[in-house]
Formats: C-alpha cells, sequence, structure tokens
C-alpha cells in the first residue's frame, strides 16, 4: 500500500517514495533529478510551485501548495529572462538540465559486520557475496532503468512483478529480483541466531508443519533436494492462509505469486561454496542451527498479519 | 574405481543384484591427467572438488535414480516413473555432461588449447570466421546464462553445421536439438570456477580456452560429418 501522497509517478518531480507495503525497506534512494526523467532541478520546481499557488490562490483557486504541478499550465508566471519559446530552445536555455545527477537503488549492507557471522559464514564469503554479487546486482539494475522511464517509476516490489511478465521475465527480472532477494537473506540471517522461534511464529509454525523440529527436516531437505541455483522460503501463503516451504530457481521470489516470505536461505554455490564446498548439508543445517534470524521472521509475520488474516478472530460471548 | 566398489561389502550386494537383474550402474571415469595438471587456468582444488565430489554425486545419485525407476516399473507404479525423470535428467545429465567435460579438457603440453586443424578447424573457419570470433561468441553466451549451466559447441549431425548452445543446469544438449552431438562444452556452474575466479565468470571462460582439448572435439566431429 503506498501512502497518499505519491507523487513519484505522474510527475516529473521524484520524492522520496512512502513505500507502505508490508515489505518496505528503507534504503531506495528514490531523490534524483535525471536528465532523462526530469527536466527541472526539484529546487527551481519548488520555487515555482510556490509562486504559481501564490498566483493561483488570487484568482480564487484552490491548490495545494505541496503538490508539485506542471508550471507549462500557469501562463501568467513566466520564468524569468528568457523567451518563452515552444521547442528545444526553451529546455536547453530555461530548464537547465541537471547533469550526471542519478542516484536509484542503493547497496545496503547487512546490519552486522562482515566477520559477525563467523565461523558460519566466513567473512570472506561476505565480502564477495555482497560487495561483489550483491552490488553488481545493483548496478545492473541502476543501468538498466537509467535507460527506462517507465520502469524507473516503480518501487522494486513492483518491478518485480512487472518485470516478471507472468513467467516470461524481463531482462531487468533478474537484477532486480537478486537485488530483493539478497537483501532479504541478509535480514534473514544474524549473529547468535538459529535456535527456535517464539511466540506466535512458533506456534502457527506448530499448526502448519506438527512440530519445529519437522518444519526444520522438511526445510533442509527441501534445501538439498533443489537441482541447480534457487532459493528456499519460509512463505506465507495469502490464499491458503498458512505457511510453507517453497523453493525458487534462479531469481525468482515468492512475490511474484503473492505470497510473503518470511525466511529465505541462498542455495546458489556462491553463497557457501568458499565456506562449504560441495556439502550443502553442512552448510544447510548451520544455516539452521546458528544463523537464521527468527526475530526477523517474527517482525515480518507480525506486520503480515496486517495483510492476511490468521486464525479466527475471538469473539467474545456476551 | 571397479576394484574399490568390489572392495566395499555395502555395494557388493546390490551390485551383484543389479548384475543379475541386468541393470548396469555407472561409475565415475578416471581423468586423463593429473588434477594439477591444468593449473593455472583451472586450479587442481577445484579439479579435485568437481572430479570427486560433484561428478561422483551425480553419479551416486544416477544410480539410485535409476534404481527406483526399476522398481517403480518393476511394481508398474508409473507416477513415480514419471516423478522420478526430473531426478534421472538432473543427476543423469550431470554423468554425461561431465564426462564429456573431462574428455574436453587436456593439459597445456598435451595438447590443450592448441586450435583444431583438419575438418572442423575449416569448418570453424568458415562458419564463425575465426577461432577468435567463436571463443568469443562461445563467451559471451556463457556469460550470459544465468544461474547454472553449460555452453557448448555443438554439431547438428542432420544440417552438418556447427552450433552454439546453452543449456541450463544439467540438462544434456540433447535436450536443444535430438541432433545436436557435443564437441566442446564448458561448464558454468559455479562450483566449476568460484574458488579460483569468484564471481569472475568471464576470466574463466577466457582462460579455461588454454586447456581445451580440440583433438578429441576434431574426432568426435570427423565422426560425424565425414
Amino acid at each position: 500500500m503506498r501512502s497518499a501522497v505519491d507523487t513519484s509517478r505522474e510527475t516529473p518531480f521524484r520524492c522520496l517514495s512512502v513505500d507502505m507495503s508490508w515489505s518496505s525497506s528503507s534504503n531506495y534512494l528514490c531523490i534524483s533529478t535525471s536528465s532523462s526523467s526530469s527536466l527541472i532541478s526539484s529546487n527551481e520546481l519548488a520555487r515555482f510551485n510556490r509562486l504559481a499557488c501564490e498566483s493561483e490562490r488570487h484568482r480564487g483557486k484552490c491548490q495545494d501548495l505541496n503538490r508539485p504541478t506542471n508550471i507549462f499550465a500557469y501562463n501568467s508566471l513566466k520564468p524569468p529572462s528568457f523567451k518563452f519559446d515552444k521547442g528545444q530552445r526553451r529546455k536547453d536555455h530555461v530548464l537547465k538540465k541537471p547533469r550526471n545527477i542519478s542516484a536509484y537503488y542503493s547497496l545496503k549492507p547487512p546490519s552486522y559486520k562482515f566477520d559477525a557471522l563467523e565461523p558460519y559464514m566466513s567473512k570472506r564469503t561476505l565480502e564477495v557475496h555482497w560487495g561483489k554479487h550483491h552490488r553488481g546486482y545493483v548496478e545492473s539494475l541502476n543501468k538498466y532503468l537509467e535507460k527506462d522511464d517507465i520502469l524507473y517509476g516503480y518501487t522494486l516490489d513492483e518491478l518485480i512483478r512487472v518485470t516478471y511478465n507472468n513467467g516470461n521475465p524481463l531482462p531487468e527480472f533478474n537484477a532486480a529480483a537478486q537485488v530483493w532477494n539478497h537483501d532479504f537473506f541478509w535480514e534473514s540471517m544474524q549473529p547468535g541466531g538459529g535456535n527456535l522461534p517464539i511466540l506466535g511464529l512458533l506456534q502457527q509454525i506448530e499448526k502448519d508443519f506438527g512440530s519445529f523440529s519437522s518444519f526444520r527436516e522438511e526445510f533442509i531437505e527441501t534445501a538439498l533436494t533443489l537441482f541447480g541455483s534457487g532459493w528456499v522460503w519460509l512463505v506465507l501463503k495469502r490464499n491458503e492462509k498458512r505457511l510453507a516451504i517453497a523453493t525458487t530457481t534462479n531469481a525468482v521470489t515468492p512475490l511474484v505469486w503473492d505470497d510473503i516470505p518470511l525466511l529465505s536461505l541462498d542455495m546458489w554455490e556462491h553463497a557457501y561454496y568458499l565456506d562449504y564446498k560441495n556439502d550443502k548439508a553442512r552448510y544447510a543445517n548451520v544455516f539452521m542451527d546458528h544463523l537464521v534470524s527468527w526475530n526477523a521472521a517474527l517482525a515480518r509475520i507480525a506486520r503480515a498479519q496486517a495483510f492476511v488474516n490468521l486464525g479466527e478472530p475471538k469473539i467474545p460471548v456476551a | 574405481m571397479a576394484l574399490r566398489a568390489l572392495a566395499n561389502g555395502k555395494t557388493l550386494g546390490r551390485l551383484y543384484h543389479q548384475q543379475i537383474r541386468g541393470l548396469q550402474t555407472f561409475s565415475l571415469p578416471d581423468l586423463a591427467y593429473d588434477y594439477g595438471a591444468l593449473e593455472p587456468a583451472i586450479s587442481g582444488e577445484i579439479m579435485q572438488l568437481h572430479h570427486q565430489k560433484h561428478h561422483q554425486t551425480y553419479i551416486t545419485n544416477y544410480n539410485k535414480a535409476l534404481e527406483q525407476l526399476d522398481d517403480a516399473i518393476a511394481k508398474g507404479d508409473a507416477s513415480t516413473a514419471v516423478k522420478l525423470q526430473s531426478a534421472i535428467k538432473f543427476n543423469g545429465g550431470g554423468h554425461v555432461n561431465h564426462s564429456i567435460f573431462w574428455k574436453n579438457l587436456a593439459p597445456t603440453r598435451e595438447g590443450g588449447g592448441e586450435p583444431p586443424h583438419g575438418s572442423l578447424g575449416w569448418a570453424i573457419d568458415q562458419h564463425y570466421g575465426s577461432m577468435e570470433k567463436l571463443i568469443a561468441k562461445m563467451n559471451a553466451e556463457g556469460a550470459a546464462v544465468q544461474g547454472s549451466g553449460w555452453v557448448w559447441l555443438a554439431v547438428d549431425k542432420e544440417l552438418k553445421r556447427l552450433v552454439v548452445e546453452t543449456t541450463a543446469n544439467q540438462d544434456p544438449l540433447v535436450t536443444k536439438g535430438a541432433s545436436l552431438v557435443p564437441l566442446v562444452g564448458i561448464d558454468v556452474w559455479e562450483h566449476a570456477y568460484y574458488l579460483q575466479y569468484k564471481n569472475v565468470r568471464p576470466d574463466y571462460l577466457n582462460n579455461i580456452w588454454k586447456v581445451i582439448n580440440w583433438k578429441y572435439a576434431s574426432e568426435v566431429y570427423a565422426k560425424e560429418c565425414p
């Protein structure tokens, strides 16, 4: 769900989008006035807006000061000291295009130091996995968005769904989905992780899998029988209103089926090869015992309950 | 290899039982060179892990899947037989692909990296212009494979032409065309290069050409297109 002031799509003015969906993270710098998607700098636009609104107010029209406006609609307001000329000349002389300013998606570091997951996931693995693979995905996503205005307008969640294209993914899908997947994966781990989930999450797991140990067994089994590169997820299925274990290949995420992921395990070989070589079983077990962040999963399922109704409401009998 | 298998008491009974039933089990083929012989293009550690662990795992799981398939067919269990197909394609494909891969590699002093002469060299020049162009094309396709897969130089034995193809995961090349015969295959799964090249797959692809065994490829080509 997006906030009410959603200006990031209709107008050239880009603001920090407030995305209130269950998966929002605050690392999406949508501030930019790139030369392709905006014609004037934000300062100039703000100034014009203020002046424009004041002039409109004089005419008795109701205008929200904060809503960015298309300045060309105000004939009474002429930007100073140049001809009001249609076409290229106006753009070049007047609307000073800011050059070389663009910030798209950022590479968010994990919330723990790289050596905090030792000895279960080495510092070297995190350096390469985050610093090279994840960074590479972010950079290629930004490169794609530089060229495509329409895709640029989406938030990351929407971008993943749109580029997935219902099973026929566009080239940007790999980059966008892997950025999201890796962000999610870093959050799914913590130093001192493992042990058991608590409170409602444990109850839900016991309800849907029988017991925590059978869930754990199924999770690890699924991770080991995955063919090729992929991810293993603990998801909350929206329609069935229950937890389930899902696998996806390559970059696919349960977001495209509109399910809500709670945890993920990266089964691409680059995630474990430096530490465990080909011993996937040990990696999966270590993840479950020492790395998985049940706190993060608990927070996610608590938030997900705003979107999915789990269980019957307790209606008191009078 | 066979001696070791026989000596292992646990498998002895099963092998014997299978031999009686006529089911062939597969075993790990030996390499024609040492693990360290392909340095510095591919490190010895990678070769050893790749051969002894990954390829062996594919073979073990392939044998297991075939045994289960055999049981399912004997019992007339059609759904299990179909369910096993993906395991067979994956593990069996892994075994087939890697067996070809070991033959595709040779140490530099034994002719690795030496471009092919004869009919294959002529066909490459005719079809792709030059060896460099073919290598560039295969490297581009190999780097573009998302996730795990293979990149192949193959000959279409019906049309008598060379093709460059990629396959995903361990799919054997025939899934891309029933008449394709692989000449050179390059494993672009991460396990094939990660320890040495980390995430820089293009470097791995550039370097592996120094140890590609074109003699084997020429032999296969000459057999298919005399």
